[in-house]
């Protein structure tokens, strides 16, 4: 068999340990899909894999024991699901057009989890759109509150929902509940003075304890979805560490912008001596200051939003 | 007098009434809800139809257009004081049939209930209700359990059909800003709710019955957050908050805030006591005094079965429920 193997991984099949059998990756963005797609995936498993389907730590799929040579057979039938969860694709029926820009993850966000600030999954859709068919490696997850269900502080773009609590002292009571729930779950942001509540902005992570232990609606949620935007997370071999907070109270809109600058950021300093690399260890290599200047250009962030002026990676050094 | 009158005249006179009236309706507030992107409908100074949650229940009840959840008594400094001026407009307030008869209640406990409360009086003297009828019930309704389904104690009764409003003018004074053509028309009222509730005879209430063991699942289950009191329309309760301002402590204001039977400090006493320490206590507190003691006192069940406090509640704890365990556990008695 000659096939070449950098076709393969770039059109998301795996080179297994086993010899010329593959493995696809089905990318579902923001974890979320119709459940008819899981047939087309038996179908593939059963008449072309070995039966079994993955589910990646992605929140993908992962269809094992394909043989090498029914890729073209497989990318057909994927079809349908490549077009129903809107993957962008250059040409109809070959499948996935790229691998290293991964599947965006999502917890499963305001749609059913109350925590949860925004829809995850269609914030993860929108940034798969501005991002996607792209070979430069990177990671991206979302979630809906600061309980970081989706683990987005070991991602290279880690998204936590914010809301800005709106106090109403008019409609307190005075029970302390929203006090006693942001110390004991939380950061301790809100004081109780002459029977109303004070809240101290810079303690507050806006994860909305106060909004949803509040009895008669004195704390609400803002109209403007606010988010936390942390960089640089990782795992891997030669520095695992956590994301680290980059801008506070950051807007929708933004966050894409700065995703998208960082693309052009990798292109132009990306060791290219190497099959790949991760886009943490190129700014390890240039400094935050670098990438920040790249980041940020032309984004416009509105007041509300706080700008990390530094940023010291910690995790393991070996 | 009952006339028809369209959308577009109705606001023109809503316009009008707004000269002389605070108009209060309840309204869906868009991310206003407990959970992200989610409505909170309560009571809000309304200028047009439109505005006007005809469709939903409201989540807070009008009581607190009434019944202010932060009122200001007086100012004080030194050896003097002053009580806050007083709005000059009158109120004029949309609600339905079992909010209306929650009114009743507010005014049995500020007005007739020993010495009038001035400050409630002050408020009630101007107000102008406008029902609401109801095509249908609600989850957890259970009005015609209570006998609150139907009023005719309204100023004015409002039902939008498409274009037109029907409107049935009970108040004389109303009569000078609607002019429609006459159409006789009844206001929609529901007769059977999904929930039934029964309620024992007061005889039925065991003397020992705060020892029943059914208070016991809420010591559990409630977690005193007091949302069924504030969003229920009969609960009248308030405590008293003195302030002394930061800068001047010469100077402060003395408030009445709502407060609630099943949240902490609500039996606070001198000396550091409290009573009803378990949940289920207070639960019991609650319901007993809703459908037995209020009864005992006044001759008719405080609740009006709106069902606001089932609606509301985090721990899925149902009032109806609870009454109804009541009633099963008086027939075992007997």
């Amino acid at each position: 068999m000659d096939i070449n193997t950098k076709k393969v991984t770039k059109n998301a099949y795996r080179i297994t340990k086993q010899r010329y059998k593959t493995a696809l990756r089905v990318r579902v963005p923001g974890g979320r899909l119709k459940a008819e797609y899981l047939e087309i995936l038996q179908k593939i498993a059963d008449e072309y894999g070995d039966g079994d389907l993955h589910l990646t730590t992605r929140q993908g799929f992962e269809i094992t024991g394909i043989d090498m040579d029914k890729i073209d057979e497989v990318n057909a039938i994927i079809q349908p699901v490549i077009e129903g969860l809107e993957i962008n694709q250059i040409n109809p029926n070959t499948g996935y057009t790229a691998a290293g820009t991964r599947n965006i993850c999502a917890c499963i966000g305001n749609r059913v989890c109350p925590k949860a600030q925004y829809e995850t999954s269609g914030f993860a859709k929108r940034i798969e759109q501005a991002i996607f068919p792209n070979d430069f490696h990177v990671k991206v997850a979302l979630t809906g509150c600061p309980n970081d269900c989706i683990k987005v502080r070991m991602h290279d773009f880690g998204i936590i929902g914010m809301t800005l609590p709106q106090y109403d002292k008019q409609r307190c009571v005075s029970c302390g509940r929203c006090v006693e729930k942001c110390t004991k779950l939380s950061t301790g942001a809100l004081t109780m003075e002459n029977y109303k509540v004070t809240r101290e902005h810079d303690k507050c992570i806006g994860c909305g304890e106060c909004v949803l232990n509040c009895p008669t609606n004195a704390w609400t949620r803002n109209e403007e979805k606010f988010y936390r935007l942390a960089i640089m997370g990782r795992t891997g071999k030669k520095n695992p560490r956590l994301a680290e907070d980059f801008i506070l109270w950051i807007d929708e809109d933004s966050i894409i912008k700065i995703i998208k600058n960082t693309y052009d950021y990798i292109g132009e300093y990306i060791d290219r001596s190497l099959p790949k690399e991760h886009i943490g260890y190129i700014v390890d290599r240039t400094g935050f200051i670098e990438y920040k200047k790249w980041a940020l250009k032309d984004v416009e962030l509105s007041p509300m939003a706080k700008v990390a002026s530094n940023i010291y990676w910690g995790g393991i050094r070996y | 007098m009952k006339i028809e009158i369209s959308k577009e005249d109705f606001n023109k006179s809503l316009h009008r009434l707004g000269d002389e009236y605070r108009i209060y309706a309840p309204v869906a507030m868009a991310y206003k809800g407990t959970f992200s992107d989610t409505d909170s409908i309560r009571y809000k100074e309304i200028n047009t139809l439109d505005e006007i949650e005809f469709n939903l229940k409201s989540h807070f009840s009008p009581k607190e257009v009434i019944l202010p959840i932060t009122q200001v008594l007086f100012y004080f400094t030194e050896d003097q004081y002053k009580e806050p001026e007083t709005e000059k407009k009158k109120l004029l307030v949309f609600l339905r049939a079992c909010d209306i008869h929650a009114v009743k209640r507010m005014d049995q406990i500020y007005l007739e209930n020993g010495q009038r409360d001035p400050y409630y009086q002050e408020v009630r003297d101007t107000v102008k209700f406008v029902l609401i009828g109801c095509e249908k019930s609600y989850r957890n309704c259970f009005c015609v359990s209570m006998g609150t389904n139907k009023t005719e104690d309204y100023s004015l009764g409002i039902k939008p059909v498409g274009d037109q409003v029907l409107l049935d003018i009970k108040d004389e004074e109303l009569n000078a800003y609607f002019f429609g053509e006459e159409k006789d028309f009844e206001m929609n009222y529901v007769t059977s709710n999904d929930i039934k509730v029964l309620i024992p005879e007061p005889h039925q209430i065991a003397k020992d019955i705060a020892e029943a063991p059914l208070w016991r699942e809420y010591d559990e289950r409630c977690v005193a957050c007091g949302k069924c009191n504030f969003v229920c329309s009969t609960c009248t309760c308030f405590r008293m908050q003195d302030i002394f301002y930061k800068d001047n402590e010469n100077n402060g204001e003395r408030r009445r805030v709502w407060a609630s039977c099943q949240v902490d400090g609500y039996t606070d006493m001198a000396g550091g006591h409290s009573f009803r320490k378990r949940h289920g206590d207070r639960m019991r507190y609650k319901v007993l005094h809703k459908v037995y003691d209020y009864n005992k006192r006044f001759g008719y069940h405080m609740c009006v079965g709106c069902g606001r406090c089932d609606d509301a509640c985090p721990q899925y704890i149902s009032f109806s429920t609870c009454v109804n365990k009541l009633h099963d556990l008086g027939k075992e008695e007997r």
